[in-house]
């Protein structure tokens, strides 16, 4: 009996990190240990904890108050707001400025409202995010507020906005203006497509520069540069966790990891969007990686979820705790890409940040060097969550699909 | 405010999520199509022909040592088969002069024999023709004598002196 209560409570530590037991991956256990740990400790820094917010949120409205009582310091930036400006979506791709004065691409809006869709260019707010301006189309005003649109309240509050506000059980402001279904081609979306061009425009000239010099002769150039990466990816990752059925999967696998890269990558350049430290792309990114893993599972693994090797009168604990598993899984694929980059992306401009706080140019050499360091970090970080997202998103098929039951081996082997 | 940037944070959009859907099917479409199945398909020619051509050479260093291993045999069989001949033709030879030798004693030894027996023959035939003579010479003198005169005894004494000295000088 000790010995399956000790096994209860390794299911479910496995459970909690999404892992399974195979001696063979201690590595990549090893690894991926690593970078949760790392990943910790940038959250550490990350003001997402309630304290931390209310600690802000206070230094910003003393800030304000200050500001008041002056009379200067008007422009007083806050840097929660700048921060999270570039590390959430935008409906247009701002380059530099401040509201008016900004330089943005315009980017197209589409709005599936109940009269049907509405296309307009975000152009039309004049980079506006405050619901401010009222865009009309066929009958239907819009405004963006905090870059989400609503549909424009009739007139305008006391602050010259076109939304109202209810206070929830917070305390907190909500807007209670309805929305439209929003399919806008968003900062996130342009550069998601763009990225997207130059995945096929890479690795279609790799591919034909296969067929122009044949097979036999040595790689140059972008194959050169790229193949290391695929053969990595299929032989380290796929062929590693997969096992023998792993070439199906090495197409899906590639395509994860060059998309995860890629924004990655474009993410540290500084005017680029934050697409891969945004939850809905690693949603479903992981919809399809759940999708993908619970499509190849084998008897065993379903055996495994229902038939439990545990006393029956476990069943009705240990079903539910293996359902819940079979989602944590992509769940966890989920938050942690999500977490680490935009973690990344709050600590580098928080650092930076600083000096605006301080308001002395004396914080300027220790803010840039730790932002400079932290970006070194970060484009670590870039590779090696591309690498964990396809790793584990592997490990989860091939744990799908592996043999459970070693006695059935055995007998296996024993008949032939 | 702070809740409400969080909200925004961790609440997936609906229209992202509809653009990454479609973005990235249509990405592992495209790339699946296009890229990584000409991609994987040229690696995997290209390995399977490196390690067709290591499997290759391989197999030409063990032909090569075969061939090698079977040379040094040969060369140790043709060495072997020299010695054997060497020695085969060493022992003849010394069969031969063997034989030669032996025929030529028996020759020297057979001439010898004959000479030996030439020799006694030519003796017996001596001493029997020296006999002859001595009885004809002594059948000549016994006429002389007879013949002589043998009147006197000086000269029987002188005739008898003179054979005397004939007998011996033979």
């Amino acid at each position: 009996m000790p010995t399956f209560v000790a096994e209860l409570k390794v299911v479910f530590l496995l459970n909690m990190i999404s892992i399974l037991p195979k001696p063979a991956y201690l590595k990549q256990v090893f690894l991926i240990v690593l970078v949760l740990l790392l990943s910790i400790k940038m959250k550490a820094h990350e003001p997402t904890e309630p304290d931390s917010l209310e600690l802000v949120n206070a230094k910003t409205t003393t800030d304000h108050n200050k500001a008041g009582d002056h009379g200067k310091h008007e422009e007083k930036v806050n840097i929660q707001e700048v921060a999270f400006d570039h590390v959430l979506d935008a409906h247009s791709w701002h380059l530099w400025g401040d509201h008016e004065h900004s330089v943005s691409f315009p980017l197209p809006v589409i709005l599936k409202t109940d009269k049907g869709l509405v296309f307009f260019s975000s152009g039309e707010f004049h980079h506006d995010t405050h619901g401010k301006v009222v865009v009309e189309k066929n009958g239907e005003r819009f405004v963006n507020y905090k870059e989400d649109i609503y549909y424009a309240s009739e007139s305008q509050n006391a602050e010259g906005e076109y939304v109202e506000f209810a206070v929830n059980e917070k305390g907190k402001n909500t807007v209670t203006n309805k929305a439209p279904l929003d399919f806008s081609i968003t900062k996130n979306a342009a550069q998601l497509i763009f990225s997207a061009l130059i995945l096929i425009f890479l690795f279609t000239s790799m591919a034909s520069a296969y067929k122009k010099t044949g097979v036999t002769s040595a790689p140059k150039g972008k194959q050169s540069f790229l193949e290391p990466f695929v053969v990595f990816v299929r032989d380290e990752i796929a062929k590693a966790n997969i096992g023998p059925k792993y070439e199906k999967y090495v197409p899906y696998l590639l395509t994860v990891f060059f998309i995860i890269l890629i924004n990655n990558v474009f993410g540290l350049i500084p005017i680029s969007a934050n697409v891969t430290g945004n939850i809905a792309f690693t949603f479903v990114l992981s919809i399809i990686t759940l999708i993908v893993t619970n499509v190849s599972a084998n008897k065993a693994y379903w055996g495994h979820i229902f038939l439990p090797p545990a006393p029956k009168a476990l069943y009705p604990i240990l079903i539910p705790i293996e359902i819940v598993g079979i989602f944590t899984k992509p769940f966890a694929l989920m938050i942690r890409l999500f977490a680490n980059m935009t973690a990344g992306h709050i600590i580098v401009i928080s650092l930076v940040g600083l000096i605006f706080v301080f308001e002395t140019l004396w914080v300027s050499p220790v803010a840039v060097a730790f932002a400079l360091f932290i970006d070194i970090l970060e484009c670590l970080v870039a590779v090696l969550q591309a690498y964990i997202f396809t790793l584990l998103t592997a490990l989860f098929i091939g744990s799908a699909m592996v043999e459970h039951h070693h006695e059935d081996k055995h007998e296996e082997a024993g008949a032939h | 405010m702070s809740l409400f940037i969080l909200a925004s944070l961790v609440t997936p959009g609906i229209g992202l999520i509809f653009w990454t859907a479609i973005v990235f099917l249509l990405l592992l479409g495209i790339l699946g199509k296009f890229a990584w199945k000409p991609i994987l398909n040229a690696i995997k020619t290209r390995e399977e022909g490196i390690e067709k051509a290591l499997g290759a050479a391989d197999t030409a260093l063990k032909e090569v040592r075969e061939l090698k291993s079977n040379n040094d045999k040969m060369l140790l069989e043709a060495r072997n088969e020299r010695d054997a001949l060497m020695k085969e033709a060493r022992e003849t030879k010394e069969s031969i002069v063997a034989e030669a030798k032996s025929k030529a004693q028996k020759d020297a030894d057979r001439i010898m024999a004959s000479a030996r027996e030439q020799i006694i023959n030519e003796k017996n035939a001596a001493v029997a023709e020296l006999k002859n003579q001595v009885a004809s010479l002594s059948i000549e003198i016994a006429e002389k004598i007879l013949r002589s005169d043998l009147s006197t005894d000086e000269k029987q004494k002188a005739l008898v002196s003179n054979l005397m000295k004939d007998v011996n000088l033979n």
